[in-house]
């Protein structure tokens, strides 16, 4: 079995007299013997190759032969080789959260990089140093519009992941802080109804582009008539679209967050994905999470340092921002690589070739399936007439993850299927995928 | 070092991202387009990976230097996770196939299942999640299991108990989940003060949140009383596994007691830390508390087949998109399945022992405040040093430059000018008796030569940097 110890037994023997106790029970001594383990039943280990064979013969019975259609918000975009590289130095995965700045400048600069990228992505000023995911960073999102403005009541858009909203009614449930969500039009935001809600007891509005159905919009009207009653603008956003696509800054978001996924990090299974989170400046003090600033050091050079740490909850405990003492520094390391290697033009065909391979195959099912109206990026919903979970179901057997069905999360809706297109599609698979869903139906 | 932008050269291209049509931009509504196009930088790959090759090469690492970060639990995170988790048949799985059809991800779901009924019997806890991202997300997530455990009995409770030497997250999650903190103080032997504790106890606490081994280094001899005491009152305990490294097949949370327990599974099951994540939490639970575990939540029919549960209506939701961080999950069971039963137990002997030897060691040079034998890790302090106005902070840099990782410093916040020194059960007696050396030789020379100390590092790429100036003069862009 494998070990990581490397004690030999006349160095314990050396070492326990050093200790001055005459054996390793001595060490325990302070653990009432009736607190002894009732059981410990745990199988006796095994070499590194039993281990990682054993995996390998788990891993071989998911399913990821299929040809992936399925986005949701985790998507199946191409992850260049040199990300991998760069993010497995153990230079980058085996050091800690840099609290001594003079033995981390790498991981500090490299997030600064991070920080910088996400602000000038999204079209805000400012940006952390990541967090957990795209839903628990919206959460983070309406905690800092309720520090700032102390209003308690907040409006999300049912067009909002389903999965972030009920991560947000989770870490609610026992505060008091009210979530007013409002329903979609079909698969529209219901203007109207958003904007005849605001007013000065509304701490923050959220919206989503693209919706969790794919629908792009600008939503620069709706956050002008918030602005109008104080209320903090925040955007959830899906960061391959920034290519394209008008960025939160433009829209006069006060806040942008999203899943990182897109940028470089593997589906596996659902994480570790990245949380980000951009603001303007005037919420950087109600800022969660770690942040990254730029000083000099004794001899006046450029460096890098953990900054407004005054915030965080190693100095301030209960009246800290949030609980939050880590970032998922290595996921932020991964998108950082990401961005640069795509740089400035890649980025932006990458963002556009996802959007006309969508453009393909919505021509490709057009006549086979009702495509729902409205602008989309790179997924888009039809509504199949018939169970859209039964139809995934058919579409997986003939080697299709075909997309989501949106009675998941939203009860009624049983017929429609959302389907996303990534730059990674060929017009053959994309070919194929039509011609099953035409059988299929 | 210049940053990626300043390398930038206008129609450098990187990664090819495919062709597109530049006319198919048209097709979108011209109020949905990006105005302003992204400033990203125009690099070839071999700049990006030249570049961040040689920012690696600025971080301290557990693989490069010893790394005695106190509380951390810095030990070798073994290649083997490290090969499971890019196993393809993981990282290409989609996390709503599992939604779809759950046979399509059933290997998946079996290393969700084996892992938590590993972590049970490891804990003596009766289910766990998989889902929170980190320790501050594990506590947070039992501290809302704590909230609905007490809605559901119709408990109106308002305080959480800490004891004033736990991770400053234990009240931070305590007041994100809306409650009110008490703050208990240590005795003199490093336990929670018992009498103290008893008097604050009241029946509007809803629960005690205790690391064992505690912050000190300790264990909480009193633990029994403790339980006793929270039950009368019906709160619910709270155990951050933290430090359970010095603990396994040693004593149980479950059986002292304990409601709730958060793993570290990068500190105790040696899944790399990242430079600050991707980590995760896991909380396990005892009877009482489990119909509140959030979903999905992964079962075993009789068959041996794997399942998500269906909704249940007493859960608290989500506080997360899906399973956790599964990949980190992936690592933490190829630890444990390559260890086993003796291997656990193992770990926590060389890790208590490597602690307890490093602390003999040093005591002739450096100031202990809780003289008794350790668990996992020693606190020292710098009360000695200071006289030649040397402090923790100057200790810590000057082992930079022998080398070292430094230890923690000012934490726990009981113990004035704290060093907080945990070696991990995989550094061998060489390595430990190069540190001690060092650490003699910096005691020394804080004797002889103060300013030398004072004025370290001076072998790293920068000296000490100003961090007033960068909380003053915020600048947290390149441009």
């Amino acid at each position: 079995m494998a070990r990581f110890t490397p004690h030999t037994a006349a160095e314990v023997k050396e070492m326990l007299a050093v200790a001055g106790v005459s054996s390793i029970d001595g060490l325990f001594g302070d653990i009432p013997a009736d607190l002894k383990p009732r059981s410990f039943n745990i199988p006796a280990g095994m070499t590194e190759y039993g281990a990682l064979s054993a995996l390998n013969s788990m891993a071989a019975k998911n399913n990821t032969s299929a040809t992936l259609f399925m986005g949701g918000g985790y998507y199946d975009h191409f992850i260049p080789a040199a990300v991998d590289a760069i993010s497995s130095r153990a230079e980058f995965y085996t050091a800690y959260t840099p609290y001594q700045p003079e033995a981390s400048q790498g991981t500090l600069q490299a997030i600064f990089e991070y920080q910088t990228m996400i602000a000038k992505l999204t079209g805000l000023e400012v940006s952390n140093a990541s967090l957990y995911d795209g839903g628990t960073a919206l959460y983070e999102a309406i905690a800092m519009a309720i520090r700032t403005n102390n209003r308690s009541k907040v409006i999300i858009d049912k067009g909002v992941n389903p999965i972030y909203r009920q991560i947000v009614k989770t870490y609610v449930a026992n505060q008091e802080i009210e979530i007013i969500e409002i329903d979609l039009n079909d698969i529209y935001t219901d203007r109207e109804k958003i904007m005849s809600m605001f007013d000065e007891s509304i701490s923050a509005i959220v919206m989503q582009t693209p919706n969790y159905f794919g629908i792009a919009d600008d939503f620069s009207d709706i956050f002008k008539a918030a602005q109008e009653k104080g209320i903090t603008k925040i955007a959830v956003f899906y960061p391959m679209s920034l290519g394209i696509l008008k960025t939160p800054g433009e829209m006069d978001a006060d806040i942008a967050v999203a899943d990182g996924q897109s940028m470089g990090l593997p589906l596996s299974f659902g994480g570790p994905y990245l949380g980000v989170m951009a603001a303007s400046k005037g919420y950087v003090r109600k800022m969660p999470g770690r942040i990254v600033g730029e000083t000099v050091d004794r001899n006046g050079n450029k460096c890098y340092v953990l900054t407004l740490q005054a915030r965080e909850q190693h100095i301030r405990r209960e009246k800290a921002t949030s609980n939050i003492c880590s970032n998922q520094a290595l996921c932020a390391l991964r998108a950082v690589v990401y961005l640069a290697l795509l740089g400035k033009e890649g980025f932006r065909k990458a963002s556009l070739v996802n959007f006309e391979n969508a453009e393909y195959l919505k021509t490709k099912l057009k006549g086979i399936v009702e495509i729902k109206e409205g602008a989309t990026f790179n997924e888009f919903t039809v509504n199949l007439k018939s169970d859209a979970v039964l139809f995934a179901k058919k579409m997986l057997a003939k080697g299709f993850a075909a997309g989501i069905p949106a009675s998941l999360y939203y009860p009624g809706k049983n017929n429609y299927l959302m389907i996303a297109v990534t730059e990674k599609r060929t017009v053959k698979e994309m070919d194929d995928f039509a011609a099953a869903f035409k059988s299929a139906l | 070092m210049e940053n990626i932008f300043e390398k930038s050269v206008t129609g450098r291209h990187g990664v090819d991202a495919g062709t597109p049509d530049e006319k198919s931009v048209n097709k979108i509504p011209a109020n949905l387009r990006r105005v302003k196009d992204s400033p990203l930088p125009e690099l070839s790959e071999l700049d990006v990976v030249r570049h961040y090759t040689r920012l690696s090469k600025l971080n301290f690492s557990v693989d490069s230097e010893f790394y005695p970060l106190g509380s951390c639990t810095m030990k070798y995170n073994p290649k083997a996770n490290e090969a499971a988790a890019v196993i393809p048949g993981f990282t290409g799985l989609h996390p709503y196939m599992a939604m779809i059809d759950d046979t399509a991800a059933q290997g998946a779901l079996e290393v969700i299942y084996n892992i938590s009924s590993l972590l049970c019997e490891i804990t003596g806890m009766k289910k766990f999640t998989t889902q929170p991202y980190a320790g501050a997300h594990g506590e947070l997530t039992g501290i809302l299991l704590t909230a609905a455990y007490h809605r559901k009995k119709g408990n109106k409770k308002k305080y959480i108990v800490v004891p004033e030497s736990a991770h400053g997250t234990n009240p931070a999650s305590a007041a994100v989940a809306g409650y009110s903190v008490i703050t208990v103080p240590v005795d003199a032997e490093g336990g929670m003060d018992v009498d103290i504790f008893r008097e604050k106890m009241n029946d509007e606490v809803a629960g005690v949140m205790m690391t064992m081994p505690s912050t000190l280094g300790v264990f909480e001899k009193k633990i029994k009383q403790i339980v006793e005491i929270a039950r009368k009152h019906d709160a619910v305990m709270y155990y951050d596994g933290a430090n359970l490294n010095a603990i396994l097949g040693k004593v149980r949370p479950g059986d002292m007691g304990f409601d709730i327990v958060h793993i570290n599974l990068h500190k105790t099951f040696s899944t790399p830390h990242g430079g600050g994540g991707p980590g995760s939490g896991m909380v396990g639970v005892s009877e009482r508390i489990a119909q509140f575990l959030p979903q999905p939540y992964v079962d075993k029919n009789t068959s041996g087949k794997f399942f998500i549960s269906p909704d249940n209506k007493d859960s608290i939701g989500k506080v997360a998109s899906f399973f956790g961080n599964f990949g980190v999950l992936l690592k933490a069971y190829t630890y444990i399945i390559m260890l086993g039963k003796e291997g656990l137990i193992d770990v926590s002997e060389m890790a208590v022992l490597n602690a307890n030897y490093i602390m003999v060691k040093l005591k002739p040079f450096y100031d202990l405040p809780y003289d008794r034998i350790c668990m996992h890790e020693c606190v020292f302090t710098a009360k000695k040093q200071i006289k030649n106005g040397v402090h923790a902070l100057d200790i810590a840099k000057a082992l930079i430059d022998r080398g070292y990782h430094p230890p923690t410093i000012y934490f726990p916040l009981v113990v004035e000018e704290a060093i907080m020194i945990e070696p991990t059960e995989t550094e061998s007696k060489q390595e430990l008796d190069m540190f001690i050396e060092a650490m003699k030789e910096i005691a020394m020379t804080a004797q002889s030569d103060p300013e030398k100390i004072k004025n370290s590092p001076s072998t790293t790429r920068i000296s000490r940097p100003d961090e007033t100036k960068a909380a003053r003069e915020l600048k947290l862009t390149c441009f």
